[in-house]
């Protein structure tokens, strides 16, 4: 069943409307438990949608096999991801800083309400991104070291690779999954594939964990398929290579293959004097989980991440 | 006055990135004062520029004081100004959400670690910022309410308006905030334009800055008295909103005296250009901010008033 979650007149003859599909057992007893789906807060970021079609395309085929409600939400930034925009247009605000936001705000402040008080009271939320347009990521998830007590054995049902508990930082405050998790409705972040791609085969993995995840709360009685056991790491034992001058990167590895310390990664090159302006060794050993895209560098910019630690 | 360099980053395609400031004096580390952080606060760097501008004179009079010192910094973006976009040219992020920054983190938090590393020692910080909400205010000084705030000194400019604002999570990442973090009595100045260039609400800016800078004796200047300041707490101001969307047109301006029920802007349908909607004012009051653009969205926040609550 499509639903308006809540929309917003345009000065032109249009409404931005954010829209969810809404799953339910043909028998309800009043008692199910309730997920959440939620993607493309970041416009740019693609990976979310193969996932969405998947999903709800099984769920229409399956309905006897549902115990459970399941809101789909494809586009929390409908008007970024029409725009090729992974921000929220009009404002040129990153839509993931402004939560709770509040029902008198502004605008967007107003939009995430709105969002907020949807999704509010589900028994889990998992919201999808696909990094940026700079970097590639293997399929994770990431939660904070407050919220890793409750999350992580449903982290572990999603069929991720691997499992990031990071530290908090108070901007992150404002972020869906931070506001969600602070109104008591548990949230995972999933991170994968890299922004303006679809990686099916990404997408297909993270299926298999929603279904896994799905059966294990009693939402989905359907089949599922066995999940893997991720690593899970903290901050400590993920390394970040930045670069440290301007150019264009090419790298010498693999995405997600393994790499010992003092390995060769890559070379900035200087595309008009044809010369290797830095060349990236392995700081030190482990797994390249994050790798850059996008080959265009400045001093600063991330190129790997390596978890290993040194 | 002596021009430095405090940033310099290598682009790949471009002349290097650099951000540049101007020194008064010597000695103490008294005053910084800086400018446009964002590609379209050309009305921030036009400001800067005019305080450069007054300072070499005073300068050349010799009416600095000895032993103290003042920089300016008129950009600390040129790139994203250069290519007409708000924010970092490469990522679009925000230079004024990566502070206190970091030298070996990513480049925006490294350009911001440059700057911060080089103005955090100064006495006074003075910033010409914008709001992310865009639109016009009265001239005010705004700082963050934190223990670090100083009321008294925020006076000295001369403004008829100090605003106190709670610091929310995003603003834990400005300059403004960390300058108060690391002892730097912050003030944020804002005047009522952003992309273009507003001679009159320059002009008082300019007065401002050189007013508390005479009046905390870094320069001997000549300025006439400006306002006593009103404390005014940013969630005491009362928001109207739009109820639809449309084309806007304004009828008060910041700084205008408005009654309950009086119409404050007017809301067309942008195709048969009739009114849909009246704005009128929810109480007596001052305007504090106002909408600027031509269009509106529902729910916009187009006015914020002062209420007046001693009449
Ligand atoms: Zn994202």
């Amino acid at each position: 069943m499509l639903q308006d979650v809540v929309s917003v007149s345009l000065p032109v003859n249009e409404r931005m409307r954010i829209k969810k599909n809404h799953f339910e057992p043909y028998n309800l007893t009043g008692n199910e438990k309730r997920i959440c789906i939620v993607t493309g807060i970041h416009g740019d970021e693609l990976e979310g949608q193969y996932v969405c079609y998947e999903l709800i395309r099984r769920l229409s085929e399956n309905g006897h096999l549902l115990n459970g409600i399941v809101d789909i939400y494809p586009s929390m930034n409908p008007l970024g991801m029409d725009s090729i925009k992974r921000e929220m247009p009009i404002f040129d605000l990153d839509m993931n800083m402004i939560f709770p936001g509040s029902e008198t705000g502004a605008v967007a402040e107003h939009i995430a309400a709105a969002i907020m008080n949807d999704i509010k009271g589900a028994d889990i939320c998992i919201d999808i991104h696909a990094s940026n347009i700079f970097l590639r990521e293997i399929p994770q998830v990431r939660i904070s070291k407050e919220t890793a007590p409750k999350l992580l054995p449903y982290a572990k049902m999603l069929n991720v690779d691997f499992i990031w508990v990071h530290s908090s930082v108070t901007v992150m405050e404002a972020t869906l999954s931070h506001s969600l998790n602070k109104a008591g409705t548990p949230t995972l972040v999933a991170e994968m594939g890299v922004g303006m791609r679809i990686t099916k085969s990404y997408g297909d993995q993270l299926l298999d964990g929603i279904f896994n995840l799905m059966s294990k709360m009693g939402i989905w009685a359907g089949e599922t398929r066995n999940v893997s056991h991720p690593i899970v790491s903290t901050d400590g034992n993920v390394s970040l290579i930045y670069s440290d001058t301007s150019g264009i990167f090419m790298p010498t590895i693999k995405h997600w293959a393994g790499i010992s310390k003092g390995d060769h990664i890559g070379d900035i090159l200087d595309p008009l004097t044809g010369t290797v302006e830095q060349e990236i060794f392995a700081p030190c050993s482990g797994i390249v989980f994050t790798l850059r895209e996008y080959p265009v560098v400045y001093e600063g910019s991330l190129l790997a991440r390596i978890l290993g630690g040194c | 006055m002596t021009k430095e360099n405090i940033v310099t980053l290598k682009s790949p395609y471009r002349d290097d990135f650099e951000i540049n400031g101007y020194r008064f004096g010597k000695g103490e580390k008294t005053c910084c004062i800086v400018g446009a952080m964002r590609g379209n606060e050309v009305q921030q760097l036009y400001v800067c520029s005019q305080i450069i501008r007054a300072l070499s004179n005073i300068e050349k009079k010799g009416d600095l004081a000895h032993g103290k010192q003042i920089m300016v910094i008129p950009s600390l973006n040129p790139f994203s100004m250069n290519i007409q976009r708000r924010f970092w040219s490469v990522d679009n992020t925000d230079l004024n959400r990566m502070f206190p920054g970091d030298a070996n983190g990513k480049t925006t938090q490294r350009i911001a670690a440059g700057i911060f590393d080089f103005i955090k020692e100064y006495q006074y910080g003075i910033q010409f910022t914008s709001f992310y909400i865009s639109g016009d205010f009265i001239p005010h000084v705004r700082m963050m309410d934190t223990e670090h705030k100083n009321i008294g000194l925020a006076n000295l400019f001369g403004l008829p308006y100090i605003l106190l604002r709670k610091p929310k999570p995003f603003d834990t990442a400005t300059l403004n905030f960390n300058w108060q973090n690391s002892d730097t009595s912050a003030f944020s100045v804002y005047t009522n334009e952003t992309e273009h260039i507003d001679e009159e609400s320059a002009h008082i800016a300019v007065g401002a800055v050189l007013r508390f800078l005479s009046r905390m004796g870094v320069i001997k200047y000549q300025s006439h008295g400006g306002y006593m300041a009103t404390t005014l707490e940013e969630e005491h101001l009362m928001s109207v909103h739009a109820q639809s969307g449309g084309i806007y047109r304004r009828i008060k301006q910041p700084g205008d005296e408005v009654e309950q029920g009086e119409a404050m802007a007017e809301i067309l349908d942008p195709f048969e250009g009739t009114v849909i909607e009246e704005i009128k004012a929810p109480a007596n009051g001052i305007v504090f901010f106002a909408h600027k653009s031509p269009l509106v969205l529902e729910n916009s926040v187009v006015y914020k008033i002062i209420k007046r609550l001693h009449i």
